[in-house]
C-alpha cells in the first residue's frame, strides 16, 4: 500500500514538474506546479512529516501559486509569447544544468544516506514539539538568516513599488 | 449492539463515515441558500418565498400551510430547477477549466470537514472523546491549508469565462483571500500558545482547545471568545472576508460586477459554487465555535460533562455514549446554525466595502492589529504559565 502510494505521488510530482517546464500556456503551467506541490505534500505525509506537508500546501499551493496566477492574469499572458534563447540565457541554463548534474552525480556515486539518521528524521518531523525544539536549537541560525533574507526582500519590494511624489508619473 | 459495524474493513468504514458527513453538510448548505432568502425577507419586513408546496402536504390542515409559509419546498423546487435546467456552455470559454472550476470549488469546501471535530462522547472513565472524521494533530493548520485552495475555483472560473466581469472578480478574489489569510492565521495563534502549556504534548488540534474551555473555575470555564475578544474579532472579520460574505462581498458584488466569477455559469454548475460557499461558511462557523465559542459545551461555565451529569440524575440513559454523542452534535450544530444566521444578519446590516477599503482594512488595520494582539498574548501567557 505504502509503496503504491509512493509511486503514485512521485509519478504525479515528476510528471507535473515536467509539465510546468513544457507547457506553453502559462495557466496550464501554474496548474501543473500546483499539482506538483500537492504531490510533494503527499510524499511528506508518507514520511510522517504532516506539519511540513500542510505548511507546503498553505504557503506555496495556497498563496504563492495563487499569486502566480494573479500575475499571469494581470499581465494577460496567453501563451503566445515564447521566450527565445539569447546568449546569456543559454549560458545560464547550461550552467544550472551542469550544477544539477554535478549534484546528482555526487549523490549517486560519492554520497551515502545514513539510514538510522533517516529514521530519526521522520520521527522528528512527526512530532510538533521536537520539530519546534529543533528549529529553536540546532537550526536557530539558518532560521534567523532566512528570516533576515526575507525581511530584506520585503523591504526591497516596498522600496521598488513605492511611488515617490517628486517622480514623474509612469507612461 | 453496533459490533457488526466495527467488523467492516477500515477503508469502507471511513468511506461510509465521510459519506455520512457529506450527506449532512450538503443538504444544510442547500437549505442555507433558502434560509438566506427567508432571513433577508424577515429583516426587510416582507413575507419572502412562501408559495411552493407539494400538493398532498397542502392538504394537511395547519402544518401544511405552516410549512408552505416557511418556504421549505422552495429548496426542492430550486434544486430540481437547477438539475433539469439546460446546462449551457458558452462558446467563448476555455471548456476544460470552465468545467473544472465548480469541481475545484467543492473539493476543498468538503475536505476541510475531515479535521473538524463536531461532537464528543464520554468514555467509561468519564473522559471526553471528540467525534470527528480524522482528529489530526495539526487540525487548524490543515483547515487553513485546504481551505486556502478554494481560491483556485474563483481564479479558474474567472479566467476560463474569458469575459471582463468574471475576470475582474477573480483578480479581486485572489488578492482578497491572500490578504486576509495572514490576519486569520495570526489571530488564532494566542489560543494555541495558551493551550500548549509547558510540559504538555504539543498539538494544534481542536480537541485540546475545547478541553481548555471546559475546565472548572471562573477562567477555566471561560470561552476563548471572552478571554481573547480581539482574537475572536479579527478571526471573525477575516472569516467574513475569506468566505466572500458581505460586507467583504467585493468578489461577487452584483451591482458592479454582475455576478463576478460565476456570471457565465448556469444550472447545476452555478449551484455548486453556492453549495461550496455555504460549506465554507459552515466549516468556518464550526471552527469559530470550536476556537472561541466553547465547541460542544452548552453554555459558558457549563461544560458538556456537567450537563450530562445533571441529565443522568433524571434518567440513567443520559450517560449512554450514543445519547451524549447526539446531544453534543446537536449543541454544536445549533451553534453553527446560529453563527450562519449571524452571517446573514450582518449581510443586511453593514453596507459593502469598496475594493480599496477592503485592501486597506486587511493590510493597514487588521494585520498590524493581529500582530500586536499576538505579541500581547505571547508576553501575557509567558508570565502566567511561567
Amino acid at each position: 500500500m505504502a509503496s503504491i502510494l509512493f509511486l503514485l505521488f512521485s509519478a504525479l510530482t515528476v510528471l507535473c514538474a515536467v509539465g510546468v517546464v513544457v507547457n506553453k500556456n502559462a495557466v496550464n503551467a501554474a496548474g501543473c506546479l500546483l499539482l506538483c506541490l500537492v504531490g510533494v505534500a503527499g510524499l511528506f505525509v508518507q514520511l510522517d512529516a504532516y506539519l511540513l506537508a500542510f505548511i507546503l500546501l498553505l504557503v506555496y499551493a495556497g498563496a504563492v501559486v495563487a499569486l502566480f496566477l494573479f500575475i499571469i492574469m494581470l499581465l494577460g499572458v496567453q501563451g503566445r509569447q515564447s521566450f527565445g534563447f539569447s546568449g546569456i540565457t543559454t549560458f545560464a541554463g547550461l550552467m544550472a544544468f551542469a550544477l544539477l548534474l554535478t549534484g546528482l552525480g555526487t549523490i549517486a556515486f560519492k554520497g551515502h544516506l545514513d539510514a538510522p539518521r533517516l529514521n530519526r528524521l521522520a520521527a522528528e518531523g512527526a512530532n510538533l514539539k521536537s520539530y519546534a525544539q529543533q528549529l529553536f536549537t540546532t537550526y536557530l541560525l539558518p532560521v534567523q538568516i532566512i528570516g533576515f533574507l526575507l525581511l530584506i526582500a520585503m523591504l526591497g519590494v516596498i522600496v521598488l513599488s513605492k511611488k515617490h511624489a517628486t517622480e514623474e508619473p509612469a507612461k | 449492539m453496533f459490533d457488526f459495524y466495527f467488523e467492516i474493513p477500515l477503508v469502507i468504514r471511513l468511506f461510509l463515515q465521510g459519506l455520512a458527513v457529506i450527506m449532512v453538510i450538503f443538504p444544510i448548505a442547500g437549505a442555507c441558500s433558502m434560509a438566506e432568502r427567508k432571513v433577508a425577507a424577515w429583516i426587510q419586513d416582507r413575507p419572502g418565498p412562501n408559495r411552493a408546496v407539494v400538493p398532498w402536504v397542502a392538504w394537511i390542515p395547519f402544518l401544511g400551510t405552516f410549512l408552505q409559509r416557511l418556504g421549505i419546498f422552495h429548496v426542492m423546487a430550486d434544486g430540481g430547477k437547477m438539475l433539469f435546467k439546460e446546462d449551457s456552455l458558452p462558446g467563448h470559454v476555455n471548456k476544460f477549466y470552465f468545467v473544472l472550476a465548480p469541481i475545484v470549488a467543492m473539493i476543498p469546501a468538503l475536505t476541510t470537514v475531515v479535521v473538524v471535530p463536531f461532537g464528543a462522547y464520554l468514555d467509561a472513565a468519564g473522559k471526553i472523546i471528540p467525534i470527528g472524521l480524522a482528529p489530526l494533530d495539526i487540525g487548524i493548520l490543515a483547515v487553513f491549508a485546504v481551505s486556502s485552495l478554494g481560491v483556485y475555483s474563483m481564479i479558474l472560473a474567472g479566467w476560463a469565462s474569458n469575459s471582463k466581469y468574471p475576470f475582474l472578480g477573480s483578480v479581486r478574489a485572489s488578492a482578497q483571500l491572500i490578504s486576509y489569510e495572514l490576519s486569520m492565521a495570526l489571530s488564532v495563534l494566542p489560543i494555541f500558545l495558551w493551550v500548549n502549556a509547558p510540559g504538555m504534548e504539543a498539538t494544534m488540534g481542536f480537541g485540546r482547545v475545547v478541553e481548555f474551555q471546559s475546565q472548572p473555575g471562573f477562567f477555566g470555564g471561560m470561552w476563548f471568545g471572552f478571554l481573547m475578544p480581539l482574537s475572536a474579532f479579527i478571526f471573525l472579520v477575516a472569516l467574513f472576508a475569506e468566505t466572500n460574505r458581505q460586507p467583504f462581498d467585493t468578489v461577487e458584488s452584483e451591482s458592479d460586477l454582475v455576478g463576478s466569477f460565476h456570471t457565465e455559469y448556469g444550472a447545476f454548475k452555478w449551484g455548486l459554487f453556492f453549495v461550496a460557499e455555504y460549506s465554507h461558511m459552515i466549516v468556518g462557523s464550526g471552527v469559530f465555535m470550536l476556537l472561541f465559542g466553547g465547541g460542544w459545551n452548552p453554555l459558558p461555565w457549563v461544560p458538556l460533562a456537567d450537563l450530562v451529569g445533571w441529565l443522568t440524575q433524571i434518567t440513567p440513559l443520559a450517560s449512554h455514549p450514543l445519547f451524549v454523542g447526539v446531544l453534543s452534535i446537536s449543541i454544536f450544530l445549533g451553534k453553527v446554525l446560529a453563527m450562519i444566521f449571524f452571517f446573514m444578519w450582518v449581510r443586511w446590516t453593514l453596507p459593502r466595502f469598496r475594493y480599496d477599503q477592503v485592501m486597506k482594512i486587511g493590510w493597514q488595520r487588521l494585520l498590524p492589529l493581529s500582530i500586536a494582539n499576538l505579541l500581547f498574548y505571547a508576553i501575557a501567557i509567558a508570565f502566567i504559565q511561567k
